[in-house]
C-alpha cells in the first residue's frame, strides 16, 4: 500500500514539473511583456533595461525558472518589487496586475471559488445518484419517467441558459432571491448561501442530469447481477438486498467518476466563475492571462494541475481501498 | 438414506407454468410441469439451454420479478403452497428451508465482501438471536465441511481470491448454512474445469447424504445425470418430455430427444471426439414454439404430416406401469425397436 502511494506521488511530481516547465516557456513564447508594462508612460530604454534587471528578467530562462521554483520552496527575496515585503513560502511571485504578492490575491479569490464549486459538487453528485438509484428502483414507474425526463432537460441545457432563467424567475419575476453575490460563510452562512445558490444550481444541474443517467443504467446493471440474486435467495429483505448488496456495488464505480470530476471542476473554475458571474480563482486567471501578470498564470496553472492530479491519486487510493480487487502495483 | 417410500414427497410441484411479458412477445418459459422430490433423493433435470430449467427452479425460489412475471400451478414445499404465498412469508423460506446454488460463483458472490461476511449474513437472516462468534463458528465449520483448507483463515478472504472450484464449495456452504431440507443447484459444474466438475458432484452427494436434503441438480450434461440422479425430468421447450427413474430414463430411453442427449455424452464414450453426435438444429424461441411436438422440427421420427406437427403430445406413463413417462406420439413398441437398434449402443448401457 505505501509504496503504490509513493509510486502515485512521484509520478505525481513529475507530471507537475512538467506542467511548471511548459507554462514557463509558453509564456516567454507569447508577446507578452512585463517589463514594459511595468516601465510605465515615461519609458525609455535606460529605465526599461533597469526594470528589467530588477525584475529578474534579463537572466537565462533557466535560472529565472530556477529562481521561481525555490520561491515555493524557501521563500524569496522581492523587496524590490513587492513595496519591501520578504516573499515568504510558498511564494509564487508577486502580481503586478493586482499590486499584491500572488499568495495574497490566491487567499483573497480561492474561497469564493471553493463556495461556489464545493456545495454544488455535493449538492448534484447527491441529487444525481440519489434520483438515478430510486429510478432505477421504480424502474418504468412515475418516479422513473420523471428522473429520465429531467435528465434529458439537464443534458441538453447549458450553464449559460440555467443561470439566466433562474434570475429572471427568482430574481426578476419572483423577487424572491437576493442578485448573486459573495459573503464569506464564517461572517454570515445564510447570505452566503442566498448570494451563491443560483450558481450553484446553473453550475450543478447539468451534472446533476449525466449522474442520474449514469447512477440508473449502474444501478439497473446491478439489479440484474448474480450475486443480487443470490442475496435475495438467501432471505434477505429487499431493504438489504438493495441497501447493502445492490448500492455498494453500483456506487463503487461512481467514486472514481466524482473524484476525477472534482479535480476538474476545481481546475476549471475559469469556466465555471465566468458563467455564474462570481469573481473567484477563474476571473483572476482571465485577467492575468490577457494582461501577461506571468506570476498570476504559473500560480493558477500549477494549482490547477495540483488539484487535478491530487484527486487522481486520492481516487486511485480510495478505489484500492474500497475494491478489493484492486491489485495494488 | 433413512426415508420410507410412505414419506410424502418434500417438493411437489403440480402444473406449473411461467409465462414472461416481454416486449417482443409472451415467453412461456415454463408449460405444465409437474414432479415430486423426496428428501434423501436427487432429481436430475436436464435439456438444452433455454429448455426452461433455470426458470423452473427461480420458480420455487420465488426470485422470478412478480411485475412481468405469471406464475400458476402449485409448489408444495414440506406441504406449504409457495404460488401466491405472500413475500415476507415466502423470504422466511429462502435460505433456510430451501437454497440455491448457481452456475457461475465468482458472479454469484458479492465482490466486494469477504466469504466470511456473506456466510454469517446468511446464517444471521435466519437465526437473529445468534450472536456474531456463533454465526461465525459456523461459517468456519460450513467451509471446513465443504473442503476448503485452512476454513479459518480463508474466512477472511475474497471471493476473487478463491479458484473456480473452490468459489463453488464456497457458495455450497453458503447453501447449506440454515440445513436446508431442499437443496437446487442450477448448473453448479458448468463453468468449472473437468477434474474440479467430478470434485464438486462428490460433494454434493456426500453433502446430501449427510444432511439427507432433497436436491435438484440442473444440468444439460446427461453424464453428470449419470453421476449423481436418482430420478431425471428432461425438457424441451418448456415442457417434459421424459420423467423417470435414472436407469429408466439412461437405459431405457423412449423420447428421440433423449436419445439425442444421450448420444452426446463425451465422457460416457471414452473417446470424446469420435462419438460425439449434438442434436441438429437449435431449440425454439419460447414466443414462438412449434405447433404440436414441439420438437418436430428437429426429430428424426417425425411424423409429418400428421400428429406430430398437429397435436401437443401427453405426458404418458408407458404401458408396463413402472412410472416412467414419455411424451411422444410413436407408438411405444416402434420406439422401444428404435432405441435397441440405433441408440442402446452408443448409449450409457455400454
Ligand atoms: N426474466 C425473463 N424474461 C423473459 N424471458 C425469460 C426470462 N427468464 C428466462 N427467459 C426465457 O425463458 C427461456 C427458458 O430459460 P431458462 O429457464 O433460463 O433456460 P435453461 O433451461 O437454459 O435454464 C429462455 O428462452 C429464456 O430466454
Ligand atoms: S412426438 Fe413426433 S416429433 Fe415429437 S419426438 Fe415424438 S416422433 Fe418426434
Ligand atoms: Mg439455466
Amino acid at each position: 500500500m505505501l509504496r503504490f502511494v509513493v509510486m502515485r506521488l512521484l509520478r505525481a511530481v513529475s507530471v507537475l514539473i512538467v506542467t511548471s516547465v511548459v507554462t514557463f516557456s509558453m509564456f516567454f513564447a507569447l508577446p507578452a511583456d512585463p517589463a514594459l508594462a511595468l516601465c510605465g508612460k515615461s519609458c525609455d530604454t535606460t529605465k526599461y533595461e533597469r526594470v528589467k534587471h530588477t525584475l529578474g528578467l534579463d537572466e537565462p530562462l533557466v535560472n529565472q525558472y530556477g529562481d521561481y521554483m525555490k520561491g515555493i520552496f524557501v521563500g524569496r527575496d522581492l523587496s524590490a518589487i513587492a513595496g519591501g515585503k520578504f516573499c515568504e513560502a510558498p511564494c509564487l511571485g508577486y502580481s503586478f496586475e493586482q499590486g499584491e504578492l500572488v499568495t495574497d490575491a490566491l487567499k483573497r479569490t480561492y474561497p469564493i471559488t471553493l463556495s461556489l464549486i464545493i456545495p454544488a459538487f455535493i449538492l448534484y453528485l447527491t441529487f444525481g445518484i440519489g434520483l438515478g438509484v430510486l429510478a432505477a428502483l421504480k424502474r418504468g414507474r412515475a418516479m422513473d419517467k420523471f428522473a429520465v425526463g429531467l435528465s434529458l432537460v439537464g443534458a441538453s441545457s447549458q450553464i449559460f441558459t440555467i443561470g439566466f432563467i433562474l434570475v429572471f424567475i427568482f430574481l426578476v419575476t419572483l423577487r424572491i432571491s437576493p442578485p448573486p453575490s459573495y459573503t464569506p460563510l464564517t461572517e454570515d452562512p445564510l447570505k452566503w448561501a442566498s448570494g451563491l445558490w443560483m450558481g450553484w444550481v446553473a453550475l450543478g444541474f447539468v451534472s446533476m442530469a449525466i449522474h442520474t443517467r449514469l447512477s440508473r443504467a449502474q444501478m439497473l446493471e446491478t439489479l440484474s447481477e448474480d450475486f443480487v440474486r443470490t442475496a435475495r435467495a438467501k432471505g434477505l429483505s429487499m431493504r438489504k438486498v438493495y441497501g447493502k448488496h445492490a448500492l455498494r456495488a453500483a456506487l463503487t464505480p461512481m467514486v472514481t467518476q466524482g473524484g476525477l470530476e472534482i479535480g476538474t471542476l476545481l481546475g476549471g473554475a475559469v469556466i465555471t466563475e465566468t458563467t455564474t458571474s462570481v469573481n473567484g480563482v477563474g476571473s483572476l486567471a482571465v485577467a492575468a492571462a490577457r494582461s501577461g501578470d506571468l506570476a498570476v498564470v504559473m500560480a493558477t496553472v500549477l494549482i490547477s494541475a495540483v488539484f487535478v492530479v491530487g484527486f487522481v491519486i486520492i481516487v486511485d487510493v480510495l478505489y484500492a481501498v474500497i475494491d478489493p480487487r484492486v491489485k495494488l502495483s | 438414506m433413512n426415508t420410507t417410500i410412505e414419506d410424502p414427497p418434500y417438493l411437489r410441484v403440480v402444473d406449473l407454468k411461467v409465462r414472461f411479458d416481454t416486449d417482443d412477445g409472451q415467453v412461456r418459459a415454463v408449460e405444465g410441469v409437474n414432479f415430486t422430490v423426496r428428501k434423501g433423493q436427487t432429481l436430475g433435470i436436464v435439456g438444452e439451454s433455454g429448455s426452461g430449467k433455470s426458470v423452473t427452479s427461480l420458480s420455487i425460489m420465488g426470485l422470478h420479478d412478480a411485475r412481468r412475471t405469471r406464475i400458476s400451478g402449485e409448489i408444495h414445499l414440506g406441504g406449504r403452497q409457495l404460488v401466491g404465498m405472500p413475500e415476507p412469508a415466502l423470504r422466511k423460506l429462502r435460505g433456510s428451508d430451501m437454497a440455491m446454488i448457481f452456475q457461475d460463483p465468482l458472479s454469484a458472490l458479492h465482490p466486494y465482501y469477504t466469504v466470511g461476511k456473506q456466510l454469517v449474513e446468511a446464517y444471521q437472516v435466519h437465526h437473529p438471536d445468534a450472536s456474531r462468534a456463533e454465526a461465525r463458528k459456523r461459517a468456519v465449520d460450513m467451509l471446513g465441511r465443504v473442503g476448503i483448507p485452512q476454513p479459518d483463515r480463508r474466512f477472511s478472504s475474497y471471493p476473487h481470491e478463491f479458484s473456480g472450484g473452490m468459489r463453488q464449495r464456497v457458495m455450497i456452504a453458503m447453501a447449506l448454512m440454515n440445513d436446508p431440507a431442499l437443496l437446487i443447484a442450477d448448473e453448479p459444474t458448468t463453468a468449472l474445469d473437468v477434474t474440479v466438475q467430478a470434485q464438486i458432484l462428490d460433494l454434493l452427494e456426500d453433502l446430501q447424504r449427510e444432511f439427507n436434503s432433497a436436491v435438484i441438480l440442473i444440468t444439460h450434461d446427461m453424464g453428470v445425470v449419470a453421476q449423481v440422479a436418482d430420478d431425471v425430468l428432461v425438457m424441451y421447450a418448456g415442457r417434459v418430455i421424459e420423467y423417470g427413474t435414472v436407469e429408466q430414463v439412461l437405459r431405457e430411453a423412449h423420447h428421440p430427444y433423449t436419445w439425442g442427449l444421450l448420444a452426446s455424452i463425451p465422457s460416457l464414450h471414452g473417446d470424446a471426439e469420435v462419438d460425439l453426435k449434438p442434436i441438429k438444429g437449435n431449440p425454439p424461441s419460447l414466443i414462438n414454439v412449434p405447433t404440436g411436438c414441439a420438437f418436430h422440427p428437429r426429430c428424426a421420427y417425425a411424423l409429418v404430416p400428421g400428429a406430430c406437427v398437429d397435436v401437443v403430445p401427453d405426458l404418458l406413463e408407458l404401458s408396463s406401469r413402472n412410472g416412467h413417462k414419455v411424451a411422444c406420439h410413436l407408438p411405444e413398441s416402434r420406439r422401444v425397436r428404435t432405441y435397441e437398434e440405433d441408440i442402446a449402443h452408443v448409449g450409457v448401457a455400454q
